[in-house]
């Protein structure tokens, strides 16, 4: 198997301010998001990462894409750390969640080209893509609208177009069909598989089991930060239903009933 | 810290085209240069009419008791627009310069003014011998200072009457020569009085403005709408992105700035006088004046950017932007105003503690008492100031605590 990602027990935690620690009903001044996470993805294969919300999932591809950084532990992007190097790391992924949002003043023809340009992808490459990945999606007839007169699925489609405008070897999703309506999300989930068909690697976190069957190769079930099982589908279920597994793990591991 | 030139470009690219590509945005740039030139030019005219044309209308009218011909042929002679009427004598004299009457008729405007003169008067006049010991010949004058023509009538009259008297003893005159210029003030010099009181305040306080508006909306704007953290994701270096901005949102603010600096420029003569008096000609500065304001503004423009990109990035929306900028535009505004009154000399020193320097230097360039030396001080200070706050800036946008911040 010919690894791409390994992550090296990474943790991260947050200060809490006064407010947050009433919220949370704590007298801790520290929340550790992910505590020790480690795993491996690997070349050509869909690596979900599956938990509640606020088991760390999103933190934890954050700091994959080098938007936060660990407190400790390290990952290798293709070998490349994202410690020591997180502009070539960030040049060698392509990063999407809802939190990062396009400009509603500028055309997606405009803001493909204006990413292009800052990944330095070659002017002709960039517009051949171009013509591919706006016709897929069917975004050419709205090239020329500003990105503010867009519906929620179609800034969707531009914001997934954009994040692979340099097409790079793995693209990480936070919570890809989140607030998608149906027709949107499988659009996503079609162009996934169709990643994987190109020897792309695809890392995921989602909360939905059935997305986790019908996409991944391998799963890894995040618990309050700590990995609690991490290998290929069947070997994790070992049996049961994804959902089954899981409830199992979560009563094992949190000591209690959901 | 390598930069690369082409990404910089990029990004400035982005910021120029959301920027000049945005007809409101065009409207904050152009607009308060075109304000201040429509404003200052009403402004102007307004002025001069009530300095010069006020009153010339009304006509004055004086009820005068024992007239004095002297007094009469010198009005008549002036042209002015007065109408003497005789008195009534015995009791309807008596009637009529009665205070209440007096007060009744000053008040309502139906004389603007009671003139009493000593009977003979003329005589009286030229026959008194100021070193004989009597009492000068008294003229009594009753007016309404309340009343604008009855105050003007009064002092008309007054200074027909002081011409009267100093025309009685002519020992010497001052300044009567009609072909001889007694004011030496060139127009360089009223000029550069006026231009170098007003421009600095004027301009540093516009300039800042707009570098607020721009710096604000594209950083705390950005950061408020998420699409900064597009941008975090890409390649592109911190470095990069902290100098393709302050890059960009300078370049935009100049171009603000200096169509503020025409708008002041064409509008202070109108603020002066307008056509009327010449004396005040932005025509009297060289190109050099204007090269040296272009570098002084250019690097305070940098500096402002610089300055507000960081407290931007420190907030969460141009809400809160807004916010923490506008103590700082409460400093820039009364180091701006201290430029109309600090005009002595200024140690050169002084020149490095930035906003302070460029309010110095537009006023010694505009009053014409700048060395080369100040100016390349005042550049260099704020160039160093704009860097350093731009290294800070690039800390910043690497510092996840301050961009994602919730």
């Amino acid at each position: 198997m010919d690894t791409i990602l390994r992550a090296e027990g990474l943790r991260k935690t947050f200060t809490l301010s006064r407010k947050q620690q009433q919220l949370e009903k704590t007298k801790q001044k520290v929340k550790v998001a992910v505590d020790g996470l480690s795993f491996e993805a690997n070349r050509g294969e869909i690596f979900g990462l599956l938990g509640p919300n606020g088991a760390g999932k999103t933190t934890t591809l954050r700091m994959l894409a080098t938007l936060i950084r660990p407190d400790k532990g390290d990952a290798f992007v293709d070998g490349v750390s994202i410690i020591k190097n997180p502009d070539a790391v960030r040049g060698r992924i392509g990063f999407l969640t809802g939190e990062l949002k396009l400009e509603d003043f500028f055309t997606p023809d405009y803001l493909f080209d204006f990413f292009s340009d800052l990944h330095g992808v070659e002017p002709a490459t960039a517009a051949a893509r171009k013509k591919e990945l706006f016709a897929k999606f069917g975004i050419d007839r709205f090239a020329e609208v500003k990105v503010a007169n867009l519906s929620t699925g179609m800034k969707q489609k531009i914001s997934l177009v954009i994040s692979v405008v340099h097409d790079p070897d793995i693209i990480i999703f936070d919570e890809p069909t989140n607030g998608l309506d149906v027709l949107t999300a499988k659009v996503v989930t079609d162009f996934l598989l169709e990643l994987r068909e190109r020897g792309k690697t695809v890392i995921l976190s989602t909360h939905i089991f059935s997305l986790v069957e019908k996409l991944c190769d391998r799963v890894g079930i995040i618990i309050d930060g700590r990995m609690v099982a991490c290998d290929s589908l069947p070997t994790v279920c070992n049996g049961l239903s994804l959902e089954d597994r899981f409830f199992e793990l979560y009563k094992a591991h949190v000591g209690e009933e959901v | 810290m390598t930069v690369r030139r082409n990404n910089v470009l990029t990004i400035m690219k982005k910021e120029l085209r959301r920027f000049f590509g945005d007809r409101r945005m065009l409207l904050t740039i152009i607009l308060p240069g075109l304000l201040i030139y429509i404003i200052y030019s009403l402004m102007g005219n307004a002025l001069s009419e009530n300095l010069l044309g006020g009153g010339e209308a009304a006509e004055y009218r004086v009820m005068v008791h024992n007239s004095s011909e002297a007094v009469s042929t010198i009005v008549l002679n002036a042209g002015l627009n007065v109408t003497f009427f005789k008195s009534p004598e015995g009791e309807s004299y008596d009637a009529e310069f009665s205070p209440e009457n007096m007060a009744e008729s000053l008040g309502n405007g139906t004389y603007h003014l009671y003139m009493v003169f000593p009977e003979d008067f003329d005589a009286k006049v030229a026959a008194y011998d100021p070193l004989g010991g009597q009492p000068a010949p008294e003229v009594r004058m009753y007016y309404n200072s309340a009343n604008q023509d009855s105050a003007m009538a009064y002092s008309l009259m007054l200074e027909i009457l002081n011409a009267f008297e100093s025309s009685m003893a002519n020992r010497f005159d001052v300044n009567v020569s009609p072909d001889e210029t007694f004011d030496v003030a060139t127009e360089e010099d009223m000029t550069g009085m006026i231009f170098s009181m007003l421009m600095p305040m004027l301009l540093v306080m516009l300039t800042f403005s707009s570098c607020m508006a721009m710096t604000t909306e594209s950083i705390a704007g950005e950061k408020e709408r998420g699409t900064i953290a597009t941008l975090l994701v890409t390649p592109v270096k911190r470095s990069e992105l902290a100098i393709g901005k302050i890059a960009a949102l300078s370049l935009i603010s100049l171009v603000a700035g200096l169509c503020n600096f025409l708008g002041v420029l064409l509008a202070l003569p109108k603020l002066m006088g307008g056509e009327d008096l010449d004396m005040v000609n932005a025509s009297v500065y060289g190109m050099t004046d204007y090269l040296m304001i272009l570098a002084v503004i250019l690097s305070t423009v940098l500096m402002f950017v610089a300055l507000i990109a960081i407290l931007s990035a420190l907030a969460g929306s141009v809400k809160e932007a807004s916010g923490l900028v506008s103590p700082l535009m409460l400093v820039v505004t009364v180091i701006g105003v201290s430029g109309m009154f600090g005009s002595g000399t200024v140690q050169s020193a002084l020149f490095a503690i930035p906003v302070y320097n460029s309010v110095q230097c537009i006023s010694g360039i505009f009053s014409m008492s700048i060395s080369l030396p100040q100016i390349l001080i005042t550049v260099a200070s704020n160039l160093i100031t704009a860097g350093i706050l731009a290294w800070i800036l690039t800390r910043m946008f690497n510092s996840e605590r301050i961009m994602f911040k919730k």
